[in-house]
């Protein structure tokens, strides 16, 4: 991996999208788009209850909405999400229901709606083949979905452990447990009961094992997913670690550890963070700044240390909301804000030049 | 978020009123022009201003510009009133309750301080009815 301790970094504005008529809430590149001559695509979805399908032009480079996700979502859409093969969009809503839509070459229909959660849902995650969904909400419930052939899915799993409102759900990125992170201050892990279909919480992070004091908002795994870093409105990042080894070869109880608590870099909550490809974490914030932090491999007596190495303040006029760097161009990001607006950026090392793999 | 005892009565049915203060006009930019925003906030169960029921005062509101955020601390009238979140919502700025003055105080102040909670409710129309109410300017 690139050692980036030593490098000036440049955040630049490529574009700014428009259109949404509420604040953004949340933001997903699609999966095996943006690279080989198939034009970058993402979803964003909003408070004025639409989705947005957003299109790079392989022309002009320019982003372009080719389609707009209505009159389905009868509330805030807080979430979306792609399934791996990018063919599903889930959508995640305070209407209580999650959506999932087909994208026939840019013409989207919603094949599914699943119904369960009592009140508002706040996130949805597929796992790594998308065999599974997850989702989760204010019910302090987390549900798990299979997904069958003919835009079925059936819920396998209610798991009910959290004693406040379920933030956001995230699947591993190799193995199939999932995290959760909730208004209730912890973070909990489930998987599944050897061959038995049962789900479990395995492990909850809180304040008695180094956890967060207060509402965590978001997670986001490593690439090699024996990391994961999560945010919170304590005004903290925490990076956690697994032996990766030990969880692939099934060991689901394979326990996290607390390796990090990065504090004093935000002095407002945390609402998203998402861990690049190539080990950059970008945090998004109340104050409306970015930040972006990597491991430094200096000092290794104490383990890995965290490093801020860029800020960039006023990214947005309002709250950032969510930060998400595309799955496939190592150097681009997008943002979005309570402003309304989706920024694209590009992060690059050294003025003028590009960071290389 | 409950908002509970609508049908069975107020939760405070006679508060203390206390005087308006005389309006005055100041050079200096900061907190108070932040209280002249809030002081006429109705109370949600009596015809009198947030100010009029010492729920609001002067003192109870922080400025800080650099940092670019304010906070008001309020003083519900009664230790369990349940109002006090709806008072919460129409107070859209960094809010929470004056120490003490709450038996659910932190709870409170975590609802109200997270947006995303706060959007959710002002999504239910009953609880924007009740919102609406309290921000309508009063004449007279």
């Amino acid at each position: 991996m690139k050692n980036f301790v030593d490098e000036n970094f440049e955040l630049n504005e490529v574009q700014k999208l428009e259109g949404h008529t509420d604040r953004v809430w949340g933001l997903a590149w699609k999966p095996a788009a943006g690279i080989d001559g198939v034009p970058a695509v993402l979803a964003s979805c909003s408070g004025d209850k639409t989705v947005r399908i957003w299109e790079q032009s392989p022309a002009t480079g320019c982003f372009q909405c080719k389609a707009v996700l209505e009159d389905t979502h009868t509330r805030t859409v807080r979430s979306c999400a792609w399934s791996p093969s990018g063919k599903y969009l889930a959508t995640a809503s305070f209407d209580a229901t999650t959506a999932i839509w087909e994208d026939a070459g840019g013409d989207f229909s919603c094949v599914a709606t699943l119904e369960g959660h009592e009140n508002e849902v706040k996130s949805v995650s597929w796992n790594a083949s998308g065999s599974l969904l997850a989702t989760c909400g204010r019910d302090k419930s987390v549900w798990i979905w299979e997904v069958l052939p003919h835009n079925e899915f059936d819920c396998i799993s209610v798991l009910q452990g959290h004693t406040q409102d379920v933030k956001m759900v995230q699947w591993h990125p190799s193995v199939n447990i999932l995290i959760s992170c909730s208004y209730d201050n912890s973070i909990k892990v489930w998987a599944e009961d050897g061959d038995s279909d049962d789900w479990h919480c395995v492990q909850t992070l809180n304040q008695s094992n180094s956890g967060h004091t207060s509402t965590v908002w978001a997670l986001s795994f490593n690439a090699s997913g024996d990391k994961m870093v999560t945010c919170s409105d304590d005004l903290t990042i925490k990076i956690w670690g697994c032996d990766i080894i030990r969880m692939q070869s099934g060991d689901g109880n394979a326990p996290w550890m607390h390796i990090s608590t990065l504090s004093g870099y935000h002095d407002r909550t945390i609402f998203s963070i998402h861990w690049s490809r190539d080990g950059i974490i970008c945090s998004g914030a109340a104050d409306d700044a970015m930040r972006f932090f990597i491991e430094s491999k200096d000092d290794l007596v104490d383990g890995p240390y965290y490093k801020l190495i860029y800020k960039k303040e006023k990214a947005h006029e309002m709250d950032i909301n969510a930060v998400q760097w595309s799955s496939l161009e190592n150097n681009r990001l997008a943002s979005a804000s309570d402003d309304g607006t989706i920024k694209i950026w590009e992060f690059i090392s050294a003025p003028g030049k590009k960071m290389h793999l | 978020m409950v908002v509970s005892n609508m049908v069975s009565g107020l939760i405070n049915a006679n508060p203390v009123v206390y005087e308006r203060k005389e309006r005055q006009t100041r050079s200096a930019p900061g907190d108070v022009d932040e209280y002249a925003h809030i002081r006429d906030v109705k109370d949600p169960e009596h015809p009198y201003s947030l100010e009029e029921l010492k729920v609001i005062t002067e003192d109870a509101i922080e400025v800080d510009d650099k940092r670019s955020y304010v906070r008001v601390t309020f003083t519900p009238t009664v230790e369990h009133c349940s109002m006090a979140t709806v008072i919460g919502l129409c107070l859209r700025v960094d809010i929470r309750v004056a120490p003490g003055s709450h038996a659910s105080e932190a709870a409170v102040n975590k609802q109200l301080n997270d947006k995303e909670r706060v959007a959710a409710a002002l999504e239910n129309p009953n609880l924007v009815d009740m919102v609406d109410e309290c921000l309508a300017p009063s004449y007279g």
